[in-house]
């Protein structure tokens, strides 16, 4: 009856699991001491997904992340990047070739402002050299400009152009969280690792963070690995979900397959183990 | 000193209508004669990007022959959704050079609200800013079935949108681009489109927010506008010169005028913020010339100055409060021109330079040259703020029905208590009822598709019913004491104003709205909404705990600040022979904030009395009951639709009466 009715129907998206792979992580133990964190864990992040790891407190779904952008180096296993395998990299060689992430306690510069803060994020990708940063004038003037012009893109897309100039440590949490987003975008990434994105913000700072996640997936076709407790959320945002429990996977699928699992019950509820 | 200036007035020079009597027809004199300055600017990316008029041109023709190819033809509608952007005013010139009729439809409103504008409006088209704006669209397109295209300025987020109907603005502009590369003959035959339309053509129509009942669509012709802008542009010497910040509503009256009837028949420059919190910070940059503001933002302002005054420090309060004494003193003369002691205009000066220069450069009113407030009564103590800065803010009075001027102050004529004196051409009249009438070649067509409203409001002979009451003053100026049917009277006879008091009230920056309550009952009761950044920040200044706005609006130590200001202003009315029967003898605060979602303040923020009266019937019982404290649950609506209700236990407090100037039975008189 009315043209406009079937308009926000999705474009039909074929399943994630048969993507093409973007990152395999196949049997990687993590150990501090006697302490096992990760214990034998294969999973894989397909390209263009939004892919979730939860667990319960304590499950090492941040060691996973700590693994993946070379943070942590595993005992065992390997890690699958783009089609090659490496056991061990730097994280600065991790950002370099497109991975970014932000982190469960935001780890942003206090002093510096917004602008700065996601300009930092930038750093990777300016050639010139210090010499030519010295003199100015330019090709470094023009390198800046290009990189100013991408962060005010970032700026724009975040809409935090009202905070630009202030400094981050004075901005309440959910907005900082926003900075260290706009700052992992600034690297313009091929895998974004966001640790707890919506810990800690109201019902409304959630709606908003979600909606940039979505946004970031879509109009970027950034690959999103996302750490994240809000249920709700993580049903809501992800194409599939990987469960952790004690170092270990007990669940990979859909999220309506997870939810239903068993094993996943028993961990979020506690059972004797 | 402007007179110069004026013979290089473009379309502005003569009130009467020469050969540009639209829209469109006075872009194409403005791309001719000024083609090089710059007509628009928005800020995007932390730069002002701007559009010369010729640039404008440019743009809206390429849109508009775009539009024309999706279908849009004469008498259409084409709904406005959005912030002041300069491609949705730009959208709205596009379809009057087609012959289509933009309807401007506040952004905020909430869904339920919007579809019914729309549905009543018969929008065919809609040009849009976002996302947010086309998801509500979709949703109740069920419920306005003559809608067929939606136009988006900001991409973001649509892709996977079905784009059948839904476009991208563009994109639109890159079909017209391309169908004026084509044929180059294209351009002549959109001029000539539009070639014959007359100023009697309908203009745009806006919807009226409507403190009572179901918005009303007023429809104004070009001529309604175009002769009140020129009028206007003469009447304050503005000229081509002219910057301007556009952050209202652009389905508001006020903006429409200010942004493009007075733009375009000016040729002044139209600023567009970069989004709405850094509104601040944009009219810093732009510092314009002539600036437009409901009370409610220089109320804000000032709340804010004096919140980060009392954080300063104490060198810098003691000069703050000792220049402020100064401008208060003779700020006010000085502008008005008349004579002052050689002392006080040095201090004044070595005011300015410390203290009111600084301040009007944070304010961002640096280069103001004339400012308006409108919309509602602004306490006179905040009109003197400004004015004795040295800034020329004028109060006006005006309607969406008179295309805004009915009254202006004229420079040097300012009393606080009167909204000046008729505009040109406007006749005015007080009916026996003591309501003010007036007529005017703004006074607005009719209502769209109500007939019975514009009767009752438009007489056969062209006058037009504003619903204030008012009285003419012996200096020529109109007075407005309230709205005609708020005015009323107590049980014994006292006259009893409501907004009067409730502006007295509001002027205590602790205080952000009050509704006074008295009409046919024994005394004054008044409901008292805290502010929260006012109260927030003296709370934390005095180890004032509180986790909320309830526990904050209900905490012992604000009911006691509330209740000096209450007194304060009973002291003041009792010193008013004609007020004075009207003290305030029992308060409340409330519990929660006046909200435009919960349908308790319009979309231009006023009080929407009798929902109140309804809503909160319990709370005015109580008040009049005599009962100290009253439990209450109030459902209130969030930000997405959804409710949700607020309980809490609202204290009464009983307020001493102070004598009368004069005897009472004179008062009530």
């Amino acid at each position: 009856m009315n043209a406009f009715v079937a308009d926000r129907a999705p474009a039909p998206v074929e399943d994630a699991g048969e993507r093409e792979l973007l990152l395999r992580v196949d049997n990687v133990s993590l150990a501090f001491g006697g302490v096992k964190a990760i214990t034998d864990i294969s999973f894989d992040i397909r390209k263009g997904e939004i892919r979730a790891i939860i667990g319960p407190n304590g499950a090492g779904k941040t060691s996973m992340l700590n693994v993946i952008n070379g943070f942590y180096h595993p005992q065992e296993g390997t890690i699958t990047w783009q089609g090659k395998v490496r056991r061990k990299m730097k994280p600065y060689e991790a950002a370099s070739q497109g991975i970014a992430r932000t982190f469960q306690n935001v780890a942003l510069f206090k002093g510096m402002t917004t602008l700065d803060n996601i300009m930092s994020g930038r750093s990777l990708k300016m050639h010139r050299n210090f010499f030519w940063q010295l003199l100015w004038r330019g090709p470094a003037e023009r390198e800046e400009i290009a990189h100013r012009r991408k962060v005010e893109d970032i700026i724009d897309f975040l809409e935090i152009q009202a905070i630009r100039k202030t400094p981050v440590g004075r901005l309440p949490y959910g907005l900082q969280k926003r900075v260290e987003l706009g700052r992992a975008l600034a690297m313009e990434p091929e895998l974004l690792l966001l640790d707890e994105p919506m810990a800690g913000m109201n019902l409304e700072e959630k709606e908003d963070m979600s909606r940039f996640i979505i946004d970031v997936n879509q109009e970027f076709g950034t690959t999103i690995a996302l750490i994240e407790h809000d249920m709700g959320v993580v049903m809501d945002l992800s194409d599939r979900v990987v469960v952790l429990d004690y170092g270990k996977k007990i669940a990979d699928g859909p999220p309506e397959e997870v939810q239903a699992s068993q094993a996943v019950i028993d961990a979020y509820l506690g059972v004797s183990h | 000193m402007f007179q110069g200036k004026k013979r290089h007035m473009v379309g502005s020079a003569s009130a009467s209508p020469r050969g540009e009597d639209t829209f469109p027809k006075i872009l194409l004199h403005n791309a001719k004669v000024l083609g090089n300055r710059t007509a628009f600017r928005e800020k995007e990316f932390g730069i002002w990007q701007s559009w010369t008029w010729s640039g404008v041109l440019e743009e809206i023709r390429a849109f508009s022959i775009g539009l024309q190819s999706l279908g849009l033809t004469a008498g259409d509608k084409i709904a406005i959704v959005g912030a002041n952007r300069p491609r949705l005013y730009w959208a709205m010139v596009a379809a009057q050079a087609l012959g289509a009729v933009p309807v401007p439809v506040y952004a905020d409103s909430v869904a339920e609200e919007m579809a019914f504008v729309l549905g009543h409006a018969e929008v065919r088209f809609a040009v849009v800013e976002d996302q947010e704006q086309v998801d509500k669209l979709l949703s109740m397109a069920g419920e306005v079935p003559s809608l067929q295209h939606i136009i988006y300025d900001e991409p973001r987020g649509l892709r996977d949108y079905d784009h059948t109907r839904l476009h991208d603005y563009a994109s639109v502009q890159e079909i017209g681009r391309d169908k004026l590369r084509q044929s180059p003959s294209l351009a002549d035959e959109w001029e000539r489109g539009f070639a014959g339309a007359t100023g009697a053509d309908i203009a745009v129509m806006l919807y009226t927010s409507g403190t009572t009942g179901r918005p009303k669509g007023v429809m104004l012709s070009f001529d309604n506008l175009i002769v009140s802008a020129r009028n206007a542009n003469i009447f304050d010497h503005l000229d081509e010169s002219e910057e301007v910040l556009a952050y209202l509503p652009m389905a508001w009256i006020g903006d429409h005028v200010f942004s493009l009837a007075q733009a375009f028949t000016a040729g002044y420059c139209v600023n567009c913020p970069e989004n709405m919190d850094t509104i601040d910070v944009d009219r810093r940059e732009i510092a314009p010339t002539y600036f437009f503001a409901p009370p409610r933002v220089f109320e804000n302002m000032l709340t804010m100055i004096m919140v980060r005054m009392e954080d300063a420090g104490k060198a810098k309060r003691a000069m703050f409060d000792y220049f402020m004494g100064v401008a208060r003193k003779v700020g006010e003369k000085i502008l008005n021109g008349e004579t002052v002691g050689l002392k006080d205009r040095l201090l004044y000066r070595l005011g300015e330079f410390m203290v009111y220069g600084p301040l009007k450069n944070r304010m961002g009113l640096t280069r103001m040259k004339v400012g308006y407030t409108a919309g509602e009564a602004i306490g006179p103590e905040i009109f003197q703020f400004y004015r004795s800065l040295g800034l020329n803010l004028k109060q006006l009075y005006g309607q969406t029905e008179a295309s805004v001027y009915i009254t202006l102050q004229p420079d040097g004529e300012i009393y606080g208590d009167t909204v000046g004196k008729p505009a040109p051409q406007v006749e005015l009249k007080i009916a026996d009822n003591g309501e003010v009438m007036y007529r005017s070649p703004g006074v607005f067509v009719g209502y769209f598709k109500n007939d019975e409203a514009t009767a009752s409001t438009k007489t056969e002979d062209g006058w037009v019913h504003t619903g204030d009451a008012g009285i003419i003053a012996d200096n020529g100026h109109l007075k407005i004491i309230d709205r005609a049917k708020d005015v009323g009277k107590l049980t014994d006879g006292a006259l009893f104003a409501p907004k009067y008091i409730e502006n007295k009230l509001k002027f205590f920056p602790n205080i952000k709205e009050a509704v006074a309550f008295g009409h046919e009952r024994d005394m004054v009761g008044v409901f008292i909404n805290i502010d929260l950044t006012a109260v927030g920040s003296w709370a934390e200044r005095n180890n004032v705990n509180y986790a909320s706005y309830q526990e904050l609006a209900a905490h012992p130590d604000v009911y006691r600040m509330i209740e000096g200001h209450v007194d304060q202003v009973n002291r003041d009315l009792a010193r008013e022979p004609m007020m004075a029967g009207a003290q305030i003898r029992r308060f409340l605060v409330l519990h929660k904030e006046l909200d435009a979602d919960d349908g308790e303040l319009t979309r231009t923020q006023k009080v929407r009395r009798s929902f109140i009266t309804e809503r909160y019937g319990p709370l005015i019982e109580a008040l009049y009951d005599g009962s100290s404290e009253k439990y209450v649950s109030t459902e209130v609506t969030f930000e997405d639709g959804r409710k949700g209700a607020i309980e809490a236990t609202v204290e009464i407090r009983d307020m001493a009466l102070h004598v009368a100037g004069k005897s009472f039975q004179e008062a009530a008189e």
